[in-house]
């Protein structure tokens, strides 16, 4: 019987897994399609972007661009200043975020329900909400177009994730591998940093990247709080070549560029563990 | 739930927990009611408190004969943006978990959209909608669907769906991979049990998986909600809510209204209005997930 059902099953897969193949690639390209049309924009010289009919490829590669546009703007100084605030940030939240889901996955104490409950009260209000709050309180405290003032901005916003997803991680080491540590003679701050966190990679990872890609590609209160060129950071200052009259799409898209493929490749080489990272977050 | 130690006083727990509490009441919870605070206030176009003002920002602000516009116009495009999010990405979630060559390219490929800065994404978006140089209407013309460039942004009512379009785009990569991480903790068994039963792909779909990666799909949804409610930059780069208030919702016309027309006072009374919708939009979510999972 099975001899029967096999080559028919196989057949039915294949014819299949052709349309299946298929779709999957043209879902991947609608996706994909349109960074492809700001790399081409990105590599066409000027005269070209504004020819009437417009074209598809460049008939002129523009490779220029992407050397030209760190003078037009001051590319690296923008790329400085995201890079500065996104990485303080990321660290400031490991900082607060290890410890805090490390001590609420590990014990129950009397302010564990409401310090939760505020956590996700914070994952609720995003920055673009209260902006005017927030810019109320930077001018008070004087950060205005300076990195300290989105640093902790940036900091404060994205906590809440990754104690969240933290807390679920250290939750499913069991905790028999600590207390035989312990029983070694471990204290227990070496046990979390020689046990936990070694295991807990995969978690601790997926915080980091998502805090520094969420402070990357921040917008509003960016162009809020900074005014300077000085200060500002990339997706602001990249703003700068869309003006009233005239953009400079060619600048624009090879700005964009540069400062999206890292991302993406960070994002990526995270995928992995993405999966398994987001149904921690969303399960528990 | 914890597994316990012992029962801790709350005081051996503040060198762990305080540097975040810190950090929540500093920058989160202080602006929120600052920005509250202020709606109260009138506030001078240099940003110099002036005194109380009572309920008068909330009053100007509701005779804004702009306002009930604006107010459909965000519940459509948030109920609008989110139901077609997860509509898309359910079949996306079972492609991008199916096995078939390159599936890692795909799945790649489909981050890219949530990697990248919204700015940026919006930005390409208004490009390739450029009624002179985009490429959409080049194609649209080299496919004759249409003899002459159209201006897709040119009606209010067109460029408001284009905008929404972008936001689904933009709102799929991450929502399809919360319920791809849904998929995944689906035992094999269970899907080929259901095959071997003689269960059609549609109703294995609907009675065995759909029941599993619901938990995922409410924390999507969710998110997504409060995400695309306090989207600005989609609307901000691609018509700058314009022309007039005819793109705007409650998001960018309360950042119009303090960073252009620089009423601080009458802005913060508006957010805060806006805090209101979105706490009221995600406690309605919470009711009727929660009465949905008592009647499953």
């Amino acid at each position: 019987m099975t001899t029967q059902i096999v080559p028919k099953l196989h057949k039915r897969f294949t014819g299949k897994k052709v349309s299946l193949t298929i779709s999957a690639w043209v879902l991947g390209f609608l996706f994909f399609a349109p960074y492809l049309q700001m790399l081409l924009t990105a590599l066409k010289p000027q005269e070209e972007i504004t020819a009437i009919p417009p074209t598809y490829f460049p008939k002129e590669w523009a490779f220029d661009n992407f050397i030209n546009v760190w003078k037009e703007i001051p590319l690296g100084t923008f790329i400085k200043s995201s890079f500065i605030i996104s990485m303080s940030a990321t660290l400031i939240v490991m900082f607060i975020a290890i410890p805090a889901a490390y001590y609420v996955a590990r014990n129950d104490f009397r302010g564990r329900k409401p310090f939760l409950f505020l956590v996700l009260v914070t994952q609720m209000f995003a920055p673009t909400a209260l902006v005017i709050g927030i810019f109320r309180e930077i001018v008070k405290l004087q950060l205005v177009n300076t990195y300290l003032g989105l640093i902790l901005v940036y900091a404060a916003f994205n906590m809440a994730f990754s104690i969240w997803i933290l807390t679920s991680f250290f939750s499913s080491i069991p905790k028999e591998i600590e207390e035989a540590a312990w029983i070694d003679g471990c204290s227990r701050f070496s046990t979390l940093t020689r046990i936990v966190l070694p295991l807990s990679l995969p978690g601790l990872a997926t915080a980091f990247i998502f805090t520094f890609i969420a402070a990357w590609n921040e917008f509003v209160i960016a162009l809020t709080l900074t005014s300077s060129p000085e200060q500002e950071p990339l997706t602001v200052g990249l703003t700068a070549l869309i003006g009233f009259y005239q953009v400079q799409w060619q600048y624009l898209f090879a700005g964009s560029l540069i400062a999206i493929v890292p991302v993406v490749i960070l994002f990526a080489s995270i995928e992995k563990w993405l999966v398994g990272g987001l149904t921690a977050g969303s399960v528990k | 739930m914890p597994k316990t130690v012992n029962r801790k006083s709350r005081l051996g727990a503040l060198p762990w927990i305080f540097p975040a509490l810190f950090m929540i009441f500093g920058f989160v919870l202080w602006p929120a009611f600052e920005m509250i605070r202020t709606s109260f206030q009138e506030v001078s176009t240099s940003g110099i408190t002036q005194g109380w003002a009572g309920l008068e920002n909330y009053r100007t602000l509701l005779v804004n004969p702009d306002l009930p516009n604006v107010l459909i116009r965000t519940f459509i495009w948030v109920v609008g943006i989110v139901f077609f999010t997860i509509l898309i990405s359910l079949p996306v979630a079972q492609l991008l978990n199916a096995k078939y060559p390159g599936r890692k390219l795909v799945r790649w490929a489909v981050i890219i959209p949530w990697a990248a800065s919204v700015v940026m994404s919006s930005t390409i978006w208004k490009w390739i909608l450029d009624p002179y140089y985009g490429v959409l209407n080049k194609m649209a013309m080299d496919l004759k669907i249409f003899t002459e460039p159209v201006d897709f942004l040119a009606n209010p009512k067109h460029s408001f769906a284009w905008l929404m379009l972008v936001a689904v785009f933009v709102s799929i990569p991450f929502t399809s991979f919360v319920i791809l991480a849904g998929l995944s903790t689906i035992p094999d068994d269970i899907v080929e049990a259901s095959t071997v039963d003689g269960a059609t792909a549609w109703k294995g779909y609907r009675h065995i998986k759909f029941p599993l990666i619901k938990p995922a799909l409410l924390v999507a949804m969710a998110i997504n909600l409060i995400n695309i409610f306090n989207a600005f930059p989609i609307i901000w780069v691609i018509t700058g809510g314009g022309p007039g208030y005819e793109t705007d919702t409650t998001t960018t016309l309360g950042y119009k209204i303090s960073f252009r027309d620089q009423d601080i006072g009458q802005s913060a009374s508006m957010a805060s209005i806006n805090l209101i919708i979105i706490l009221a939009f995600i406690g309605i979510f919470l009711k009727v997930s929660k009465s949905q999972e008592r009647n499953s």
